[in-house]
């Protein structure tokens, strides 16, 4: 079935395909038409799942971890403050191996005070234990959530996917809404092998002294290490369902690109565009999309970037004090590869707050690439205004 | 000639950014004309607002302003007082704001009595985001969140802060601005911590789902729906039954506040050296 859905449409319907049982949220703009999306299908009958709202979003993710622990399918979704806000519950969600799936629609952080997207409320919970994925489209946001589900549920760890605030949260599309039948025989029904069962009884959160703490947390990383291989087998495995994948990377014209792009997010579709004029202009520049940032695909990365002439990495964020986050997960797996492997990485900043990265931006990123000494190739500000 | 009190407005801010027939406007309005009629200078007040259609007040506001975190205008303003126990520190802030993300902090300053204002404008609904139910949404009103009807039980606000241990508790309305800057001018004067829960209407996304779009009848639906507090001490719980008492709720100027408490222990302290 297809409908024009927004951005925020998709996640609700992809929680709605992947049949949700409990949706425990509170609103923030520009996540709030998510849970609005949901509140009505729940309403509607068309999802038989328990909506609570609650009174923060502390308080959301804390009703999401009771119900998962309850042996629930759960979701939420949030945005920037609201993510903040929620930090302390993150960890508590993927230490305590629950698979809570939730959207979180990339907003600025204040002050001063924004709704417009950039990428730096999810990149600050990159070291949570959360899985997360940057999409690309609506359609990409509706399939991603439901495999989501299919990878937390594989490795129990929780999944975060996002989605820019307004290009996408905000702006519609035609969207393909698999079916239930076959979304069902996609994803079955959640069978954890632990929750809070009376004829099998258990406790979440207990004390754990100095000597077995450190085995948890190398479980997560193994954990971590099997999500690498979930992820592709569930793309996969709904490509050849549905028709449709994505790949946790993306390689887009690279075949002996001297110059690569690395995008992420929605600014992956206006760099596709860039790609085509400059190839056609005898350029040779490909583009690499980041789809997943944890685990992150460091063999994958490797193996399309070693032998490049150079690579741009467009980072809508800032570490302050270092970089773009992307850039420093680059050049962090790359540093290994022999030296003439190894192509000098540079970190374009653009879009910060919601600013429009336009082709003109990215062309003159790709211009720029070409011949901007390498000494320099650190926070090169892009549209910085005097 | 400008009115008196735009010396505490930005002038060059507005037109603001609040629907058509809001009443934030009259309760900025009333809150100016208090000030104005205490005399007070700009530079002598701090308006603190965490997030919301309410909270956007003190961009348009000129005096010494902090436009913060969702539910957390309290915490800063706590912060404030400490630092500049002379200044007047008032807190602005919407029913989601200070009931729900931030009743925490509301039921802590009241039980403390810190000598700042709250000023708690209550439109019954979640107005900046949408339309999602709040903590103070009437059982069965329809908002985004719930299409059916809402089930939850709303808070009181007034009665709430005032058994949290707030020395200053009044409700008021948009319906009678005189009453409302009476109200607000007193718990600006009183020493300890004030609240003035103002019932007001969001007509464009409660009043849009509930059959009041149009402001004026859901102004006057809130002012039907309240009876004075004199006029309320004589009334059976069934006549009171869906109605609101507005007036001065509570005060007592003998609890203890609590930057003189502070100083107090301070004192102590240093004493016993």
């Amino acid at each position: 079935m297809q409908k024009v859905l927004t951005g925020n449409q998709s996640a609700a319907w992809g929680a709605m395909c992947a049949k949700a049982q409990v949706v425990s949220a509170y609103p923030i703009t520009p996540q709030t038409t998510i849970i609005e999306e949901l509140a009505d299908i729940v309403a509607k009958g068309l999802l038989d799942a328990k909506f609570i709202k609650v009174e923060s979003e502390h308080s959301a993710m804390a009703g999401c971890i009771g119900a998962q622990a309850a042996g629930a399918r759960t979701f939420t979704a949030t945005s920037s403050q609201g993510l903040a806000l929620m930090h302390e519950l993150l960890h508590w969600a993927a230490l305590a191996r629950l698979p809570v799936v939730m959207a979180n629609v990339n907003r600025a952080m204040a002050p001063g005070w924004s709704i417009w997207t950039d990428q730096n409320d999810s990149l600050a919970q990159r070291d949570t234990g959360w899985l997360q994925f940057y999409c690309e489209s609506n359609q990409e946001v509706l399939d991603t959530t439901i495999q989501a589900y299919k990878i937390a549920e594989a490795v129990n760890l929780p999944v975060m996917l996002i989605l820019d605030a307004f290009f996408l949260s905000h702006t519609y599309e035609a969207v393909d809404i698999p079916g239930q039948e076959a979304t069902s025989k996609y994803l079955p029904p959640y069978k954890p092998s632990i929750y809070l069962n009376v004829d099998d009884p258990h406790a979440f959160g207990g004390i754990v002294p100095q000597d077995i703490y450190m085995e948890f947390r190398y479980k997560m990383q193994l954990a971590m290490d099997e999500a690498l291989i979930a992820a592709d087998k569930a793309d996969d495995d709904f490509k050849a369902m549905f028709g449709r994948g994505y790949g946790v990377v993306e390689e887009y014209r690279l075949d002996g690109a001297d110059y690569v792009l690395v995008t992420s997010g929605t600014v992956t579709s206006t760099t596709r565009t860039v790609i085509d004029d400059l190839q056609e202009k005898g350029h040779s520049v490909g583009l690499l999309k980041m789809k997943m940032l944890r685990p992150f695909p460091a063999e994958k990365v490797r193996k399309i970037l070693s032998g490049r002439k150079r690579v741009a990495v467009l980072d809508r964020n800032i570490s302050v004090g270092m970089g773009g986050v992307w850039s420093q997960e680059i050049r962090s797996v790359m540093y290994h590869l022999p030296e003439d492997q190894r192509p000098p990485i540079y970190d374009y900043i653009v879009g910060l707050g919601g600013r429009d990265v336009t082709p003109e931006f990215i062309e003159e990123i790709a211009l720029d690439l070409e011949k901007r000494p390498v000494k320099d190739c650190d926070q090169v500000w892009i549209g910085l205004k005097e | 000639m400008a009115a008196p009190y735009t010396k505490y407005l930005r002038m060059n801010r507005i037109p603001h950014m609040w629907c058509p027939g809001c009443g934030i406007g009259i309760i900025v309005k009333a809150l100016t004309r208090a000030f104005d009629a205490l005399e007070w200078s700009p530079d002598d007040l701090a308006l603190i607002s965490g997030i919301g259609c309410t909270s956007r007040a003190p961009g348009y506001m000129n005096m010494h302003t902090l436009h913060t975190t969702h539910g957390r205008a309290i915490s800063f303003a706590t912060g404030v007082k400490f630092a500049r126990p002379n200044k007047h520190v008032v807190v602005i802030s919407g029913d989601g704001d200070a009931s729900a993300i931030g009743g925490n902090h509301l039921i802590h300053a009241c039980r403390r009595n810190i000598d700042m204002t709250l000023v708690i404008v209550n439109n019954f609904i979640y107005g900046m985001t949408g339309g999602q139910y709040s903590p103070t949404t009437p059982v069965g009103a329809r908002a985004a969140t719930s299409p059916w009807g809402n089930i939850d039980i709303p808070f009181n606000i007034a009665e709430l802060a005032k058994g949290a241990g707030a020395s200053y508790v009044a409700r008021g309305h948009v319906g009678s601005g005189v009453q409302l800057e009476r109200l607000i001018r007193g718990g600006l004067d009183h020493k300890g911590f004030s609240v003035i829960e103002v019932l007001s209407n969001c007509h464009t996304q409660y009043g849009r789902r509930n059959r009041l779009a149009d402001p004026i009848d859901l102004i006057d639906h809130i002012a039907k729906s309240t009876v004075n507090i004199r006029k309320a001490a004589k009334m059976s719980d069934g006549d009171m039954e869906g109605k609101y008492f507005v007036g001065l709720i509570h005060k007592d100027e003998n609890r203890r506040e609590y930057c003189k408490g502070y100083e107090q222990v301070i004192e102590r302290a240093q004493m016993s050296k």
